[in-house]
């Protein structure tokens, strides 16, 4: 079997005394979608929140391993370097657009690096050099294929905070897909879409998986989605995994439905 | 403010004891205030050489009739925007008009043109020199507050370190002021990174304090460090700035006489106008470059939203740097033209007051736009100096009066009266850095201020 594209070992989060995440332990495999689902407060924000550097975690080590660049040890890294160098992107549950901004604009600071570089740093950018302009316009075609795949091209130049939810939702990914991850974390994008948009959600997550070939570790509390959708789902509850399976397995797993019905002991 | 409720379908007859009721509460408030600030003075009889206390009711009256008035239209406005159906949706969403593109170059026309005028007078000169210090300042600070969202209380700071570096540069080494011009650009960039690293997990209050702190730490020091900055004596005889190595003296190698004019004290002051407008002028250029450019945007993403920054891969903290730097060493070119055009520096022309105008010019401008600034510069400074013209008030009011005693309530009054009329600034839209198929300008409704 091939390396896995993320691995987590005993990651343990502690707030004070609150144990949030508890020797948690997982695999992400390269081309799967990987859910992790459990009930409200089970930890899985801050789970996402240790991968993608924001919570240094107390304990525990997570390992990226990208396919060209090699392997990194994301427990030691900035957040923003992990998302720079170890190529791992995610979303907020409270989507974080730039609303002042327009759609086009927060595709252009996912590209950011990119594009300081080909500015100089701005030298070359302040006097408008044609190596500049060429990157800055390559950046544009690139934001735009993206906005076309999930139908908003006409949009571009409104800004973020105009459009309906359902579109910010798909925006945001979008916004983490332009810094061209390896792996994308999703903490909960269909919250808050309708059925329809839900389904729309399933398949382009499916397309980015095929056909894009980015790894995706989601958050869902959408079942629906969840059981449609992925390869491989964990379940976390109290900070601590309870189930860790295909969807058949855990569906049918008496612990998970312990933990979602609460069932008596 | 007390908002009226909303009273539905009431006809007028039926509001109108309520909104009296709320407009003479009002007027009580202001009738307190103003007893201190407008009825009560202070006054020294020479004769008796005693104090006693003039009462000045007219001014009260006059006050308090202004407050009613105002107040009784507040309510009947807001009585109708209850009662009456607005055609608002037909008004156009935003508020740039057709003119909007002319009045930059018209701006800079006029700018260009002014010493030329017939009208244009020693006076006119300096305060006009002053405007453009202050659009300069303006421009420098907006990196920093209006793009990057950082609240910075002590921009005056770098304004000091420029206008030291050229005076003390000169003076120990002979530099001349194109050669330290770019040096007290470096300087200040500097002391823009060194405030910035201590201060880069602070937001919004905490930020603003620390800010403050600098600005006047660094006046402190210049105030106590006897032997370098000459404490409060200041620095004098600062060289001033030659036309490219022609001094504007009246000798046969003045400037007047190598280029065949008649010697005027106004060459030196039209010469001064024209390089603070190219100075402010190069600060636009870079400045909007800049905001184009991927690292203004990142800027403006740091006021957006730093976490979100952070999970695209920008390095936030060299963000910010780049942000206090930059916006730093545009304050330090204006400080270094400063000592120049004075020839005489202390440690109190740098002040907090200073900080706070500057801030102020950028607020009231509106925080992503330079033609506002360039307005509220105007405004603000062109306006405190217009409060000093008001001779004509003493018909009025009597020889006794004297209008500048009154300046700062004006003044305050005005500030409270645009800020109600337009809380984000003369221009408070935003248009964007790159557009796809066309420039729609961003309503001040959606962008963030930045909580730091
Ligand atoms: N920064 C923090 N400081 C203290 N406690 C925290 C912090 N972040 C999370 N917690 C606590 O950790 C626990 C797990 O929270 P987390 O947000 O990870 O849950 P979650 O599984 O994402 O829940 P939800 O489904 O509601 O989003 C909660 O009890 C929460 O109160
Ligand atoms: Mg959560």
């Amino acid at each position: 079997m091939t390396k896995p594209l993320l691995t987590v070992k005993d990651l343990t989060m502690r707030f004070g005394g609150l144990v949030a995440v508890d020797k948690f332990s997982f695999e992400v495999q390269a081309g799967h979608i990987t859910a992790i689902i459990g009930p409200n407060g089970a930890g899985k924000t801050t789970a996402f929140n240790c991968i993608t550097g924001f919570y240094k975690p107390s304990g525990g080590s997570i390992a990226l391993h990208h396919p060209s660049r090699g392997d990194f040890s994301l427990e030691t890294m900035e957040d923003h370097k992990i998302s720079r160098i170890a190529k791992v992107a995610r979303t907020f549950q409270n989507i974080r657009l730039f609303g002042g901004m327009t759609v086009l604009e927060n595709l252009m600071i996912s590209q950011h690096n990119e594009l300081m570089r080909a500015s100089m740093f701005s030298i070359a950018g302040i006097f408008g050099l044609p190596s500049y302009r060429r990157a800055e316009k390559e950046a544009i075609e690139k934001s735009m294929a993206w906005l076309k795949r999930i139908g908003i091209a006409d949009k571009a130049d409104d800004a973020a905070a105009a459009l309906p939810y359902g579109q910010q939702r798909k925006l945001e990914i979008v916004r983490a897909l332009c810094t061209d991850p390896v792996l994308l974390c999703l903490d909960e994008p269909a919250a808050g879409l309708n059925p329809k948009e839900s389904d729309d959600l399933g398949v382009f997550l499916r397309e980015i998986r095929d056909k894009d070939h980015v790894g995706i570790l989601l958050i869902e509390h959408d079942m629906s989605v969840v059981m449609e959708i992925s390869d491989h789902i964990v379940v976390l509850d109290y900070g601590r995994k309870i189930s860790d399976g295909t969807p058949a397995l855990v569906r049918n797993d008496a612990a998970v439905i312990k933990a979602y019905l609460g069932v008596d002991e | 403010m007390a908002q009226p409720q909303n009273n539905h379908a009431q006809n007028l007859g039926q509001a109108l004891p309520s909104m009296i009721k709320r407009s003479l509460i009002v007027l009580a408030i202001a009738s307190i205030i103003f007893a201190p600030t407008l009825l009560l003075r202070l006054q020294v009889s020479k004769i008796e050489n005693t104090l006693f206390i003039q009462y000045r009711w007219v001014f009260f009256a006059i006050g308090c009739a202004l407050i009613l008035v105002w107040r009784l239209i507040y309510e009947f406005r807001a009585w109708q925007r209850a009662n009456v159906p607005l055609k608002a949706s037909s008004r156009p969403q935003s508020q740039e008009s057709r003119f909007a593109p002319y009045v930059g170059p018209v701006l800079l026309i006029a700018a260009i043109l002014l010493p030329f005028m017939p009208f244009t007078d020693r006076y006119i000169l300096d305060i006009s020199i002053l405007i453009v210090t202050y659009v300069m300042l303006g421009w420098g600070l907006q990196i920093v507050v209006g793009l990057a969202g950082l609240l910075d209380l002590g921009y005056v700071a770098f304004y000091a370190v420029g206008a030291y570096s050229y005076a003390l540069l000169a003076e120990h080494f002979g530099f001349g002021f194109w050669i330290c011009l770019p040096l007290a650009g470096v300087f200040a960039a500097t002391w823009g990174v060194i405030l910035g690293f201590p201060v880069l997990r602070l937001r919004g209050d905490y930020l603003a304090i620390v800010t403050l702190a600098f600005g006047e730490i660094i006046r402190v020091v210049l105030l106590n460090w006897r032997d370098f900055t000459g404490g409060s004596n200041g620095l004098s005889n600062i060289p001033r700035p030659s036309f490219f190595g022609i001094p504007f003296s009246q000798g046969p190698d003045g400037f007047a006489a190598t280029f065949g004019l008649e010697y005027s004290s106004l060459q030196r002051m039209g010469f001064l106008y024209f390089l603070i407008l190219a100075l402010a002028l190069l600060t636009f250029y870079i400045s909007s470059r800049l905001r184009k450019l991927p690292m203004g945007r990142a800027w403006e993403a740091l006021r957006e939203d730093e976490i979100a920054c952070r999970s695209l891969g920008l390095n936030t903290i060299n963000t910010k740097l780049s942000a206090f730097a930059i916006g730093a060493m545009f304050g330090g070119f204006a400080g270094s033209f400063f000592a120049a055009k004075q020839a005489f520096i202390s440690p109190e022309s740098f002040n907090f007051m200073e900080s706070a105008t500057i801030l102020a010019i950028v607020v009231l401008g509106g925080m992503s736009s330079q033609i506002g600034v360039v307005f509220s510069s105007i405004a603000m400074v062109g306006g405190i100096e217009a409060l000093r013209q008001l001779q004509f008030l003493k018909a009025i009011f009597g020889p006794d009066f004297d209008p500048s005693s009154l300046r700062l309530l004006f003044f305050g009054l005005a500030m409270v009266i645009v800020m109600l009329w337009r809380p984000r600034g003369f221009v408070s839209s935003r248009v964007p850095t790159v557009f796809f198929r066309e420039k729609k300008s961003v309503g001040s409704s959606m962008i963030s201020q930045g909580r730091g």
